[in-house]
């Protein structure tokens, strides 16, 4: 700022350098405009962020303390509660996530370092438009379809695998369960850490590729050597993404399966656990006030754990790399 | 362990444009082969056919026969992954595995395949590979570190132990020295001198200097015009090619009349 009443006194003959001093203002001013932008986005961010919070907070706050016959039998304390509603979430992100992960590391591979690039092209693009089909469709897809074809299996599951506790039945009639509803959630995990982790696949630089093959290295030991280092903390990123996704899904949990918060590791019977989000979009239609804030309050939870979970795992990803330095 | 190459009737393509035509040539085992010439002339192309990494590129193929003790790299049953076990190569940027410390790095090359390696036979290798790339004093103390905190000239020397470490029988170089300084560039080219001994080197430079100092032979390679395929203009010793080359135009581009 202070060098431009500088440069207008300079007289218009003066030789001031010519186009240096005049193109870096201009640079200046296009700088200054760029880290203002991106600061204001930077900050909506926090900001959007922080009145969520305080929201949940202000209005969640008293279910913290409500009277217990508020939600129902199923705990003495709110804390009893909102654990087993969190059980749920867990056990249903974490059934997503083992199927949901390999099966993308897979694909994106697949689609980046092995594929043709005619058969590459089209597979991405249908993955990608995955990504844009309404949970509810998935929900319905879940409910009618896949609980239903899915039922031998479940019912081979409990009698040959019966002896571990997730198979452990009796079966559900309905084939309506925390699995069908995991392999739902892990259907819309897939085009999310698919389409990241291809990204970052397809950024190893070719250096480091060529590297690992002129040392006589067969393509998979290629990608060892080179593509999965280069990449381990995008995908990372692509799994936490893929994990926000089924942490928070409503719609399509909701509609699998009829949910009781319940502490269960049994996958496939008719008593399945609840998810915070599922049980939010299950019973935010209430007249009681009272249960509209014990909901906000089990959000709350959700949104706090969920935080913990991304802090937790972008530590992981980071202190391989901090090692380095 | 040294052996000698022949290469004979080679055109080059990517995809439907063809880089490089009608080579033939015979590289000499123990001897440091240097190819010189105009950049987009093919002859970092060429090179990269001697241990079949040209074809890593989608659409990139060579005709031809390019045969070691009289086997050819290219026949049906040969996998390009033994070949490039057999063909070490030297990269123009150093690339180490940033993520591995210097001793994985030596080691990368041995480890593939899931071969296992006892403790004291990985230290022999690391030790010899690494004093055979005049590195062993500057890194002895911190094999433990990455390998990217090394200077440039010290990744190029590791990257050159990494190829050494699993004994080829030639070693492939590609403008080693071109992003390194002239301390770093003369490390290099001794150790070039004292690696001839055991391998079949073949270097590819865009200096000519460096060409006459470390090579026994030297292939010029140029272009006939814009747009169509280089080709290999003239091949002898490089006491011949820097005193009295057959040819009008390796005269021309040595003397620095062009290119």
């Amino acid at each position: 700022m202070s060098t431009t009443p500088q440069l207008e006194q300079a007289e218009p003959g003066e030789d001031l350098g010519s186009p240096g001093p005049r193109s870096s203002t201009s640079y200046g001013r296009g700088d200054r405009l760029f880290s203002g932008t991106a600061l204001a986005s930077g900050l909506t961010i926090l900001v959007t962020l922080a009145a969520v919070f305080v929201f949940l907070l202000l209005k969640g706050f008293p279910g913290f303390s409500a009277d217990p016959d508020v939600y129902g039998p199923s705990a003495s304390n709110f804390w009893g509660y909102v654990g087993r509603l969190l059980f749920g979430t867990t056990l249903a992100a974490i059934i997503a996530l083992v199927v949901a992960v390999p099966f993308s590391f897979a694909l994106a591979l697949f689609t980046s370092h092995y594929a043709p690039r005619r058969l590459a092209a089209p597979i991405a693009y249908v993955i990608d438009l995955l990504a844009a089909v309404p949970s509810v469709v998935f929900g319905l897809w879940g409910a009618r379809t896949l609980a239903v074809t899915s039922q031998p299996v479940q019912r081979w599951l409990d009698a040959h695998l019966g002896f571990l506790p997730f198979f452990h039945g009796p079966v559900s009639a309905t084939g309506r369960t925390i699995l069908v509803a995991g392999i739902v959630l892990a259907i819309m995990c897939i085009p999310i850490i698919t389409a990241i982790s291809r990204e970052v696949f397809k950024q190893t630089p070719r250096l480091h590729e060529e590297a690992a093959l002129a040392l006589g290295a067969t393509r998979w030991e290629m990608v060892r050597y080179a593509v999965f280092p280069h990449s381990r903390s995008g995908m990372v990123a692509a799994v936490m993404l893929g994990l926000g996704r089924a942490l928070g899904e409503t719609m399509a949990v909701a509609m699998v399966m009829s949910s009781t918060p319940i502490v269960t590791l049994n996958l496939i019977s008719s008593t399945n656990p609840a998810t915070i989000a599922s049980n939010i979009a299950a019973n935010y239609k209430a007249e009681d006030n009272r249960i509209q804030t014990v909901l906000l309050a089990t959000g709350l939870v959700l949104f706090l754990f969920t935080f913990l979970v991304n802090f937790a795992a972008r530590y992981i990803a980071g202190r391989g790399e901090r090692a380095q330095r | 362990m040294a052996k000698s190459i022949d290469v004979s009737d080679v055109n080059i393509y990517y995809g439907d444009f063809k880089a490089v035509e009608g080579v033939n040539m015979t590289i000499r085992a123990r001897a440091v082969t240097a190819f010189i010439g105009p950049s987009g002339c093919g002859k970092s192309t060429f090179l990269r056919t001697l241990n079949r990494m040209h074809e890593v590129i989608p659409g990139a193929r060579v005709e031809g026969k390019i045969a070691v003790s009289g086997q050819d790299l290219y026949d049906s049953a040969v996998d390009p992954v033994e070949v490039r076990r057999m063909v070490g190569m030297v990269f123009q940027r150093p690339n180490p595995f940033p993520t591995m410390s210097i001793y994985d790095n030596v080691l990368a090359g041995n480890r593939l395949n899931s071969r296992k390696l006892k403790r004291p036979d990985a230290d022999d290798i690391v030790e010899r590979s690494l004093r055979g790339a005049n590195l062993w004093n500057e890194v002895k103390d911190r094999l433990n570190k990455p390998g990217m905190g090394l200077s440039g000239g010290q990744q190029q020397r590791l990257c050159i132990a990494r190829a050494i470490a699993v004994e080829p029988q030639i070693l492939l170089m590609d403008e080693p020295c071109s992003a390194l300084d002239p301390i770093s560039t003369a490390a290099i080219e001794d150790l070039i001198h004292d690696l001839k001994d055991r391998y079949t080197i073949v270097i590819v430079t865009h200096n000519m200097q460096q060409a006459a100092r470390v090579s026994d032979d030297t292939g010029f390679f140029n272009l006939k015009a814009a747009g169509q395929p280089g080709h290999l203009v003239e091949f002898n010793p490089t006491k011949k090619m820097f005193t009295n080359p057959d040819n009008e135009s390796t005269e021309a581009y040595i003397s620095g009349r062009f290119g």
